[in-house]
């Protein structure tokens, strides 16, 4: 696995390279990996200091995600009502375009990690509220005629059949917002911030320093496979059932 | 003493795709007896079980089901179904006492409760595996640990939906031999496809056939339970129920 992938990334470097030389792209149009990798050698204390605050937004706006979206599923599995009132309003949040949205949140919430975590939270709450409800709904059928010869009240049946059969669904949902967080966080950086890797990215490319933009997206790409890689570890350790 | 209760179903009307599955259908099941349903796969066997155990609602105006001590069934009736339907997350004993926290929403269950079920886990013979998962069982030993779920939800009526049907004959035979002996006292209606079964543990037998479906041969074999299927008279029996599975509606041999 490990060694597949090794070669996969040197491959897509090496043809990166040769893309350079056929083309004799010019450094600000498509700085080489050796520059890329000189910026990281030289730049790694601004890029982690600016790493910072953005891992910030991304695990408060994951954890904040993963709790109001499973309240939502659950919510929308044991009401009814709920079903007719609150899933239109979980569909709109899908339906609304983020980068719309980011702006509108800085003008409302401020330039400080709020803004951020709550673009991230848009952008996260629709996949694990939908993951996590389709689990809820597709209870096997045989579990629930059990638990109602067993005379078991409406709410412990969603608390002790329904809600542990979907945690595996849950995973699958919080799975994919792993990968949405950092970028959630970035879009509210790029919309407006002092800080962060967005923020990073966004002066870079007003300058034209297109090294900088490749160093820090490539920092975002190693931050989310390491996000994703942590929380794929923790859910399989923590749910062993499929 | 448990006091267990006869059933009675009286003319009992099921449709589904607008086709009668039972129609006017009667059926008495005698009190702290186990009585057995036999019939070929898709005759509404399970659909009677489930009406009984009130999965399956039953409309105004089709029949009637009545417990012989004229108290309502709600609450008297314990169900085993075909799999054995342990969850996954849970330890064994957690499973077994499954019932116990859906009355009562609660995680933690009384020390009586807990002690009830290890020593019905200790009557299935699987009390050293109380703390294991179901994953790491066999299926005969999951059937097993259904079994003593269903004795912890210790009900006069316990309805059985061919609950060994999946198990070889060597683990199937053990486990009629023990479920007969646990069950003892209660009114048990037992769901099965298999002719020796019924024989093995059946006090009264029904042979459930045709569309609607209706009972065309009965038989209260006078042995004690569990039966030994070698013995001749049980084999010639065995011959007798067959021929009344075979049977159609038009009563023809098939």
């Amino acid at each position: 696995m490990l060694k597949r992938s090794l070669i996969s990334v040197i491959s897509l470097i090496l043809l990166w390279q040769i893309l350079i030389w056929l083309y004799h792209l010019p450094p600000y149009i498509l700085p080489s990996p050796w520059q890329v990798l000189l910026v990281w050698i030289r730049g790694w204390p601004i890029l982690l200091q600016q790493s910072i605050p953005t891992l910030w937004e991304t695990i408060a706006s994951f954890i904040l995600a993963a709790v109001v979206g499973s309240v939502t599923a659950l919510t929308l599995a044991y009401f009814t009502w709920a079903r007719s009132w609150l899933f239109p309003w979980v569909l709109v949040s899908q339906a609304l375009p983020t980068f719309a949205l980011a702006p509108l949140l800085v003008v409302w919430l401020g330039y400080g990690m709020s803004s951020k975590i709550v673009t991230a939270l848009i952008m996260m709450f629709f996949p694990i509220t939908s993951a996590f409800y389709d689990g809820l709904r597709r209870t096997k059928p045989e579990w629930l005629d059990l638990a109602k010869t067993m005379n078991a009240k409406k709410s412990a049946t969603l608390w002790f059949i329904c809600f542990p059969a979907a945690l595996p669904n849950l995973a699958s949902g919080l799975r994919v917002a792993a990968v949405l967080a950092p970028m959630g966080a970035v879009v509210g950086e790029w919309v407006g911030s002092s800080h962060g890797l967005g923020y990073l990215m966004l002066n870079a490319n007003a300058r034209m320093q297109i090294d900088w933009m490749f160093a820090a997206l490539m920092a975002i790409t190693v931050w989310t496979l390491l996000l994703y890689a942590l929380v794929d570890t923790l859910l399989k350790k923590l749910i062993t059932w499929h | 003493m448990l006091n267990a209760p006869g059933i009675d179903l009286k003319r009992i009307s099921l449709l589904y795709a607008g086709q009668f599955v039972f129609e006017q259908l009667s059926l008495h099941l005698p009190a702290a007896k186990c009585s057995c349903l036999l019939g070929p796969s898709g005759v509404g066997k399970s659909s009677l079980l489930q009406l009984i155990a009130g999965i399956l609602p039953l409309a105004p105006g089709d029949g009637e089901i009545a417990a012989t001590d004229g108290k309502p069934l709600l609450g008297r009736v314990a169900y085993m179904a075909q799999t054995d339907l342990l969850m996954p997350w849970a330890s064994v004993l957690d499973n077994v006492m499954l019932g116990e926290k859906l009355r009562y929403c609660r995680w933690r269950v009384s020390k009586e409760n807990k002690e009830r079920a290890r020593y019905h886990l200790q009557q299935v013979g699987l009390l050293d595996r109380a703390d294991d998962k179901p994953e790491s069982l066999s299926q005969g030993m999951r059937q097993r640990v259904a079994l003593a779920r269903t004795l912890f939800e210790d009900k006069p009526i316990v309805l059985m939906d061919e609950p060994f049907s999946a198990l070889d004959v060597v683990r199937k035979l053990e486990l009629q031999a023990l479920a007969v002996e646990v069950l003892q006292g209660r009114t048990v209606f037992w769901v099965t496809h298999d002719p020796l079964e019924a024989l093995r543990v059946g006090q009264a037998i029904f042979v459930l056939t045709g569309q609607p479906a209706r009972i065309n041969y009965q038989v209260e074999p006078t042995e004690n339970v569990p039966r030994d299927v070698r013995q001749s008279n049980i084999i010639a029996l065995e011959a007798e129920l067959i021929a009344a599975l075979c049977q159609r509606t038009t009563g023809d041999l098939a």
